[in-house]
C-alpha cells in the first residue's frame, strides 16, 4: 500500500515540479528543479523496492551484517544524487542571483538577446 | 597497466587540484594546463594501443569484483572517445594561452577546465551506469562554471538555458536509472545485458529505454530537444565553445552508442527506428536553422546539431558499417568542428566579433587562416578528399544497403546545405571586402609572434589531422570497424568486465 | 542577526560542533558517520557563526581560504591511493596499518580514513564557498 501512496507523491512532486518549471519566474524554475530532483529520488527509493527489514549496518562485534537486510544501494544511490542535487541548486542559485543583477528582472521571457 | 587504466581521470584532477592551489600564479596554471593535456593524450594513445592490441581493459576500482564494485571498462571506442578528447583538450589548451584573458584563470578558468576533461574521460571509462550519471554531472558543474565565468549579460543568458535544459536531462537519466535499477537490481552495464537478455517484461524495458534516449538525446542536442545549444555555445570565451563544440554533445552520443548497443537492443524493431527518425529529423532542423543565422558561432553551433544527426544515424541502422560509419563520423566531427570554433576564436581575437555582417577580407589580410578554415569546413560538408568524404560516405551506403532511402536522401540533401552554410561564411567573412570599422578595430590589437603561434599551431595540426584521415583512411576505417564489431558483439565485453571478477 | 543570545551560545556551541564533526569522522568506518557529514556538520558550525556574527569574522575564524581547503582536500584525497597504485593493485583498494598501543589495544589506520579526511576537507571547503559566495551578494541589492 505505501507503494501507491509513494507513486501519488512521486507524481505530485513531478507534476508540480514541471508546472513551476514552466514559470516565466527564475526562482519558481529553480525550486521546480529541485522537485523534481526529489521527486526523482523518490523514485529510486520507491521502485528499488520498499521493506521493512533491519538497516544495513554491521553489529558491534560480528564481521558480517545479520540478514535480512534491506539493499543498501538504492540510499547511496539517492544519498549521491542528494548531494549533486544540492550542489547544481547551490550553482543554480548563484548563477541566478548573477543574472537578476546583471539584468534587473527575474522574467525568462525578458532574456532572449542570445536567441532569435 | 594498472596506472595506465586511471590516469585519464588521475591526471585531469591532479592538474585541477594544483590549478586550484596556485590559481593566483596564472603563468602555473597555464603551464599546468598545455603538460597535463599533452600526458593525458600520450597515455590515452598508449590505451587506445593497448585496446586495439589486447582487448578490452579492465579495472575493478577498490579492487571490489565487478557486479558490487564500480568498474572501469575500456574498449576500442572508448579509447577511441579518450584519445579524441586528450586531443581536443591539448589544442584547446594551447589555443587558450593566447585567447584567454588574463583575469578568467584567476577566478577557476584552467581548474574547470581540467574538471571538465575529468568528467568526459569519466564518461568514456567508467561500465557503470550510475557512475555514469555521476561523471555527467561533474561535467555538467565544470561546464556551467565554465560557461558563466566572467558573468557577461550573454554569457549569463545562455548559461540559464544551457542549465536549465542539461539539469531536466540528469533529472529523467535520474528516474530512469531508479526504474531500472528496480526492475534488474543492478547498474553495472556489461550485468545489466546479461540480466535484459533474459528478462521477462520486456514492454517495460522499451519503456525504460525510451527515457534514456529522452535524457542522453538532450545531453547530444537531438531534435526535438536541441535549443539550449545553439542559444548558449555562441557566448563564452572562444576557448570554452571550441571545447564544448568538440566534447559535450560527443558524451551523450556515446553514451546513447553504449546503451543502445549494450543494453537496450532487445526491441532494435521499435528503439532504433526511432533513432533513425530522431536522426533525419535532427540533421534537417539543425541545417535549415544554420541557414537563418549570421553569426560565425551561431551558424556553427547549429550545425554541430545537424552532424548529430549522423552520428546517431549510423546506431539507427545498427549494421556493421553503419556503426563503424558513426565512429567515424565522431572522430572526423570532433576534430573539424573543434577547429572551426577555434578559427572563429582567432577572427574574433582579432576583431572582437563573430558577425559576418561586421567581418570581411580575410583572405587578404590572413591568407593562412583562410586556407585553415576552408579545410575543415570543406571536410565538414563532405568534399573529397578530406575526413568527411568518408565518414559520410560510409553512412550513406550503408544505408542503401538497408534500403533506408528517406534517411540517405535526408543525409545528402544535409550535406549540401552544409556546404551552403559554410560558402555563406566563406563569402561572408573571406571573401567580400572588409568594412572600415572593423579593420580599424583590428589595427589596434596587438597581434604578437606569441599569439600566433598559439593560435595557429592547434588549428594547423587539427587541419592536418582532417586531411590525414581523408587521404589515408584505411587505418581509422579499419579501427572504426573493428570498434564496431566490438560494440556489435557485445560477449566479449560482458566477459571480459564479469570474468574478471571472478580472477582473484 | 544580532541576537545576544545566539551570539553568547555559539561561542560554546561552535567547538562542540567541530568536535562531533570530528567524532562522526572518525567513527564513519564501519558505523554511520564519515567525512561527508562530518563536514556538512563542521561547515554547519561556521554556518551558525556568519548567522551569529558576520562574514568577515567568519573568514577570520576559518583562517584558511576555502578554496585552499578544497585543494588541500583533494590531494589529501588524491594521495590516499599512491600506495596502491604502486603496488600494482586496481585504484582505491584499501591499505590497513594496526599500531599496537597496549597488548588488547589496538589502532588500525586505513586509506579509506585518509580518503575521508580528504572528503571532509573538500566538503567543508565547498559549502563554505558557495555559503560566502552567496551571501555576498546580498550586500548589493
Amino acid at each position: 500500500m505505501t507503494e501507491v501512496y509513494l507513486s501519488l507523491v512521486i507524481g505530485v512532486l513531478y507534476a508540480a515540479g514541471l508546472y513551476l518549471m514552466m514559470c516565466r519566474n527564475i526562482a519558481k524554475f529553480i525550486i521546480g528543479l529541485g522537485l523534481i530532483g526529489h521527486g526523482a529520488n523518490l523514485l529510486i527509493f520507491t521502485a528499488a523496492g520498499l521493506s521493512t527489514q533491519r538497516a544495513p549496518i554491521v553489529p558491534e562485534g560480528v564481521t558480517i551484517p545479520v540478514v535480512p537486510i534491506v539493499d543498501p544501494l538504492p540510499q547511496a544511490l539517492i544519498l549521491t544524487a542528494i548531494v549533486i542535487g544540492f550542489g547544481l541548486t547551490a550553482f543554480v542559485l548563484a548563477l541566478f542571483l548573477s543574472a537578476h543583477e546583471v539584468e534587473g528582472t527575474d522574467d525568462l521571457e525578458k532574456m532572449r538577446s542570445t536567441d532569435q | 597497466m594498472n596506472l595506465l587504466l586511471p590516469a585519464p581521470l588521475l591526471i585531469p584532477l591532479l592538474c585541477a587540484t594544483l590549478s586550484l592551489l596556485g590559481r593566483r600564479a596564472v603563468g602555473v596554471q597555464r603551464f599546468l594546463a598545455v603538460a597535463g593535456c599533452s600526458l593525458n593524450l600520450v597515455v590515452s594513445a598508449c590505451l587506445l594501443y593497448a585496446v586495439d592490441k589486447d582487448g578490452i581493459q579492465v579495472m575493478q576500482s577498490g579492487s571490489w569484483p565487478a557486479p558490487f564494485g564500480i568498474s572501469l571498462v575500456v574498449d576500442r571506442l572508448s579509447a577511441i572517445m579518450l584519445v579524441l578528447s586528450g586531443l581536443m583538450g591539448a589544442a584547446v589548451a594551447v589555443f587558450s594561452l593566447a585567447a584567454m584573458d588574463r583575469h578568467r584563470p584567476k577566478f577557476g578558468f584552467y581548474f574547470f577546465y581540467h574538471t571538465l576533461l575529468m568528467g568526459v574521460n569519466g564518461s568514456f571509462l567508467t561500465g557503470d551506469l550510475f557512475n555514469l550519471y555521476v561523471w555527467f554531472e561533474v561535467m555538467l558543474m565544470s561546464s556551467f562554471a565554465l560557461m558563466s565565468l566572467g558573468s557577461e549579460r550573454a554569457q549569463l543568458e545562455g548559461g540559464i538555458k544551457y542549465v536549465a535544459l542539461n539539469v531536466l536531462s540528469t533529472a529523467f537519466f535520474l528516474a530512469a536509472l531508479g526504474v531500472l535499477y528496480g526492475m534488474t537490481g543492478t547498474l553495472n552495464m556489461a550485468h545489466l545485458a546479461t540480466i535484459v537478455r533474459s528478462a521477462g517484461n520486456q514492454g517495460m524495458l522499451t519503456t525504460v529505454s525510451l527515457l534514456f534516449m529522452v535524457a542522453f538525446g538532450i545531453k547530444s542536442a537531438a531534435f526535438p530537444l536541441f535549443f539550449w545549444l545553439p542559444a548558449s555555445y555562441h557566448t563564452p570565451p572562444s576557448p570554452v565553445s571550441a571545447i564544448f563544440a568538440g566534447l559535450l554533445t560527443k558524451v551523450g552520443v556515446y553514451a546513447l552508442i553504449r546503451l543502445f548497443t549494450l543494453v537496450f537492443v532487445t526491441d532494435a524493431a521499435f528503439t532504433h527506428v526511432i533513432l533513425l527518425a530522431g536522426a533525419g529529423l535532427t540533421m534537417l532542423t539543425g541545417v535549415l536553422g544554420a541557414a537563418a543565422q549570421t553569426e560565425m558561432r551561431r551558424i556553427l553551433s547549429f550545425h554541430i546539431v545537424s552532424q548529430v544527426g549522423y552520428m546517431i544515424m549510423g546506431l539507427g541502422l545498427l549494421t556493421p558499417l553503419a556503426l563503424a560509419g558513426s565512429v567515424f563520423y565522431i572522430v572526423h566531427h570532433v576534430i573539424v568542428k573543434t577547429n572551426l570554433f577555434l578559427v572563429a576564436g582567432v577572427i574574433a581575437f582579432r576583431t572582437g566579433t563573430n558577425e559576418l555582417m561586421a567581418l570581411g577580407g580575410f583572405v587578404r589580410t590572413m591568407p593562412w587562416l583562410a586556407l585553415f578554415f576552408l579545410i575543415p569546413a570543406m571536410s565538414l560538408a563532405g568534399l573529397p578528399p578530406l575526413s568527411g568524404f568518408f565518414a559520410k560516405l560510409m553512412l550513406i551506403v550503408a544505408s542503401f544497403r538497408e534500403y533506408s532511402w528517406v534517411i540517405a536522401i535526408t543525409a545528402l540533401a544535409v550535406g549540401f546545405l552544409t556546404l551552403y552554410s559554410m560558402t555563406k561564411i566563406w563569402n561572408e567573412v573571406f571573401w567580400k571586402p572588409m568594412p572600415p570599422a572593423s579593420s580599424e578595430a583590428m589595427a589596434k590589437v596587438p597581434w604578437t609572434v606569441r599569439d600566433r603561434v598559439c593560435l595557429f599551431s592547434p588549428i594547423m595540426a587539427l587541419a592536418l589531422c582532417t586531411v590525414l584521415i581523408g587521404i589515408c583512411a584505411e587505418p581509422l576505417f579499419g579501427l572504426s570497424e573493428r570498434a564496431a564489431g566490438q560494440l556489435l558483439n557485445p560477449d566479449e565485453y560482458i566477459r571480459a568486465v564479469l570474468e574478471e571478477a571472478v580472477r582473484p | 542577526m544580532g541576537s545576544l543570545i545566539l551570539r553568547k551560545a555559539t561561542r560554546y556551541l561552535f567547538p562542540v560542533i567541530m568536535m562531533f564533526s570530528i567524532y562522526l569522522l572518525l567513527r564513519g568506518h564501519n558505523e554511520p558517520g564519515g567525512g561527508f557529514v562530518g563536514g556538512l556538520a563542521a561547515a554547519s558550525a561556521f554556518i551558525l557563526n556568519q548567522l551569529a556574527f558576520d562574514v568577515p569574522s567568519t573568514k577570520r575564524l576559518m583562517n584558511v581560504d576555502s578554496l585552499t581547503l578544497i585543494g588541500v582536500g583533494l590531494l589529501t584525497a588524491l594521495g590516499s591511493s599512491v600506495f596502491t597504485l604502486l603496488d600494482g593493485q586496481p585504484y582505491f583498494s584499501s591499505h590497513w596499518a594496526t599500531i599496537r598501543i597496549t597488548s588488547d589495544w589496538h589502532l588500525s589506520i586505513g586509506t579509506p580514513l585518509i580518503f575521508d579526511i580528504g572528503v571532509y576537507l573538500v566538503v567543508l571547503g565547498v559549502t563554505l564557498a558557495i555559503l560566502l559566495s552567496i551571501s555576498n551578494f546580498r550586500k548589493s541589492p
